[in-house]
């Protein structure tokens, strides 16, 4: 079981990971405007 | 409206170089998709003096960063065919919803826990045990309790807040079951035991906070379009000045102020004419149609609409004086009343609530006379308490409800109350306006049995005159030639005389013509003809009435405007209840009456005179033409012109409180399958967390079926 000395540490890093990436999109006004986002990867870049 | 820089306006390429620095925000209802959000930031961004622009969709709104006046930014839009109207930014007040993204964080924080947690559970529920699955469950104590803290401290709010006043909700199981769950957990976890709930505590706090989001969400785009439409008007009068005229905002005005009122304008305060003669619109206000003419000295009030020439009012009423004001005050003692209403959920949590508890505490009772030790029958009448889906019966009634504004709201309404879909589901009776919500304040004739010559001197006549009911009548007239008048000669507030060849010719109301009854008359020589006019119904009036029908709902009409009207109206729309010249106050006891009948009235309403009965019926809706304060006061606004669609918010709320009753039932289902294993100490942390999954999306599938179209 000692390669649980990895694991765990490393599935708790994985989960901050993710956790801080959903509290960046949400600091960073991404869904404000979900609608908007949707439409706008189809407009053509100028 | 326009802000005030000229300096800016004249020379635009002088913006560029200092830093704007005001943000306007623009409405722009007929932005669809990707190609319009390009056309519009592309063309904005290219006007001199603009900084930045961009569209908010979801909104359907400009975000402008510039200096220049709104009105230009309008101007722009239409160039390039968009349809604008600038927003007051004070009205709009705060733009950011922080109490949404507060509840966002909280759900993304705890849906991250329960997935670690998740994690660590499912190992122990496979087999780990000694050692390993007590680092496990201490793991998950250290993700769980911090995250369970942060994360359910809305549910903890609300509990302690209605625990204070001595009632009970839905929170308050939830937050005990949240809490045991841990406490219980980290004791067990301390003494090396078998089981914990960590997930379980995660899980329900995940679940409840999606619940409590949606429903957020929708109430906040209800709120936000409302205050949309209220930021719509501008909240500023024109003041005169020794320079000629400024904009100022409403609250400035001052008793002995003089205000100009250009034609199709809202007078913006109480006050007296200085102009000689006017004509108003009063319908928002008393629900007369017709005209009303004024002359010098002749009191306004703030709200009606200037319907000929400017007009100079010396304003003599501001703030608390204005009978808007006093009327406002009257709509916050009959809302009061109606926020005493106990709401389905609330009806089941405090039937739920101690049926519950009372359940555990027999448990732990039971099994310690059993002769279990205190510390097993603790951990068996606390999986009780979890098991018991809170979690369902706490989504059964947002669910559905979620999904039931959202559909309403695509259909073009805007709920504005949470319980507003289970009072109109009690409604019996309907009451409704008469002016601007069944009839336009315009006019139609019928003028079948008239001979051409006779049109063709009304016609004339009609031209000779501004007054409103002229003019409609010269547009009714459009096709025929107009005769020849000699001195047609307008007698203010009477009508219009002159001479056709020889014989005298007038066109007026007719007691100024001594044809007795009131209404418009035409006299040639000596012969009066009464001139029928009535006002146009407004479109899917005709249908709406048929649907409420459907709907098996008493209809009945209350109208501020003259019995004759009223009447004829009636008997259009095949409605026998009517009641006219009625007060506000006077509408307001109607409502109360028909309460008292248990009829459970819903008001339709537009004008100042309905926002007392708006706000005391026991429901009330009002078309998005209608006065701010009517606005204000109602549940459910119609936001296009779609009265037709009506009788579905009435069959839309039925459903979604039938399909709420069954969620209890769905839940109450799960309990009797789940309490009996718990009561009898079988229950795992496995068996907690099949349970709360399976009854909370059964409940969830459940809700969504109201949103389909049947």
């Amino acid at each position: 079981m000692n390669v649980l000395v990895f694991l765990i540490p490393i599935s708790l890093s994985l989960g901050g990971l993710g956790i801080w990436a959903f509290v960046w999109t949400l600091k960073s006004h991404q869904y404000d405007d979900p609608s908007g986002d949707a439409a706008r990867i189809l407009a053509e870049e100028e | 409206m326009m802000a005030a820089c000229p300096a800016c306006a004249a020379a635009p390429a002088a913006v560029e170089l200092a830093q704007a620095n005001s943000t306007l925000q623009i409405s722009v209802p007929s932005v669809r998709c990707a190609a319009c959000i390009s056309a519009i930031e592309r063309h904005l961004t290219h006007v001199q003096g603009v900084v930045s622009a961009r569209v908010n969709l979801t909104q359907k709104r400009v975000h402008i960063l510039t200096d220049l006046p709104a009105s230009a930014m309008v101007e722009a839009l239409k160039h390039i065919g968009y349809d604008a109207y600038p927003l007051d930014a004070r009205a709009l007040a705060q733009n950011v919803d922080l109490e949404g993204r507060d509840l966002l964080m909280r759900m993304g924080v705890a849906g991250f826990a329960m997935m670690n947690v998740m994690l660590l559970s499912v190992a122990v529920w496979s087999g780990a045990s000694g050692a390993t699955r007590d680092l496990f469950h201490l793991i998950s104590a250290m993700i769980a309790i911090p995250m369970v803290l942060y994360a359910a401290q809305p549910f903890f709010k609300n509990a302690w807040s209605v625990l204070k006043v001595r009632r009970l909700n839905m929170d308050v199981p939830i937050s005990l079951a949240i809490i045991l769950a841990c406490g219980m957990s980290l004791f067990e976890t301390l003494m090396g035991g078998e089981h914990a709930y960590f997930d379980a505590a995660l899980s329900l706090t995940f679940f409840l906070l999606i619940g409590r989001y949606l429903e957020h969400r929708t109430r906040s785009a209800a709120h936000s379009a409302a205050k949309e439409l209220a930021a719509l008007e501008a909240h500023t009068a024109e003041l005169k000045t020794e320079a000629g005229s400024e904009t100022v905002s409403i609250d400035a005005l001052k008793v002995g102020d003089i205000v100009l009122v250009a034609s199709g304008m809202r007078v913006p305060a109480d006050g007296f004419l200085v102009t000689p003669e006017g004509v108003t619109d009063r319908s928002l206000l008393t629900g007369e149609s017709e005209p009303v003419s004024h002359t010098v000295n002749d009191q306004l009030h703030s709200g009606e609409i200037n319907l000929a020439g400017p007009l100079e009012v010396r304003v003599s009423a501001v703030g608390q004086d204005t009978r808007l004001h006093q009327i406002a005050r009257l709509v916050e003692t009959a809302e009061n009343a109606r926020n005493r209403y106990t709401s389905l959920a609330d009806r089941a949590a405090q039937i739920y609530a101690p049926a519950v508890h009372l359940l555990a505490l027999a448990t732990f009772v039971g099994w310690v006379i059993w002769g279990l030790d205190v510390r097993h029958a603790l951990n068996i009448a606390i999986a009780v308490l979890i098991i018991t889906c809170p979690c369902a019966l706490g989504l059964a009634v947002p669910a559905v409800s979620t999904a039931a504004i959202s559909r309403l709201y695509r259909l073009g309404f805007l709920v504005k109350s949470g319980t507003a879909l289970e009072r109109l589901s009690e409604v019996k009776t309907v009451v409704l306006d008469k002016t601007g919500t069944l009839t336009s304040p315009d006019f139609s004739f019928d003028l079948s049995d008239f001979a051409s010559r006779d049109l063709s001197i009304a016609k004339a006549l009609a031209q000779a005159s501004a007054h409103p009911l002229s003019q409609a009548l010269d547009r009714h007239l459009e096709s025929q030639p107009s005769a020849t008048l000699n001195g047609p000669r307008e007698v203010k507030g009477c009508g219009v005389s002159g001479f056709y060849g020889q014989i005298p010719v007038a066109l007026g109301k007719a007691d100024w013509l001594g044809a007795g009854d009131t209404g418009l008359c035409l006299k040639i020589g000596d012969h009066r003809h009464a001139l029928p006019f009535q006002e146009p119904l407004r479109t899917g009036v005709l249908e709406m009435v048929d649907g409420l029908k459907a709907n098996a709902l008493q209809l009945e009409i209350l109208s501020g405007d003259n019995e004759a009207k009223t009447r004829n109206l009636a008997r259009n729309l095949g409605l026998n209840k009517f009641q006219s010249k009625t007060s506000p106050e006077g509408k307001n006891a109607h409502v109360a009456d028909l309460a008292d009948q248990a009829q459970f009235p819903c008001m339709i309403g537009d004008g100042l005179n309905d926002t007392v009965a708006l706000a005391s019926a026991h429901a009330s809706i009002a078309p998005g033409t209608a006065l701010d304060a009517a606005r204000n006061a109602a549940d459910v606004i119609v936001i296009d012109d779609t009265m037709e669609k009506i009788p579905q918010v009435f069959a839309i709320s039925r459903k979604a409180v039938a399909l709420s009753r069954q969620n209890f039932g769905i839940a109450i289902a799960y309990n009797a399958v789940a309490v009996p294993i718990a009561i009898l100490g079988y229950a795992t942390p496995l068996a907690a967390a099949l349970a709360m999954s399976l009854s909370s999306i059964t409940v969830l599938v459940n809700a969504a079926r109201v949103g389909f179209e049947k």
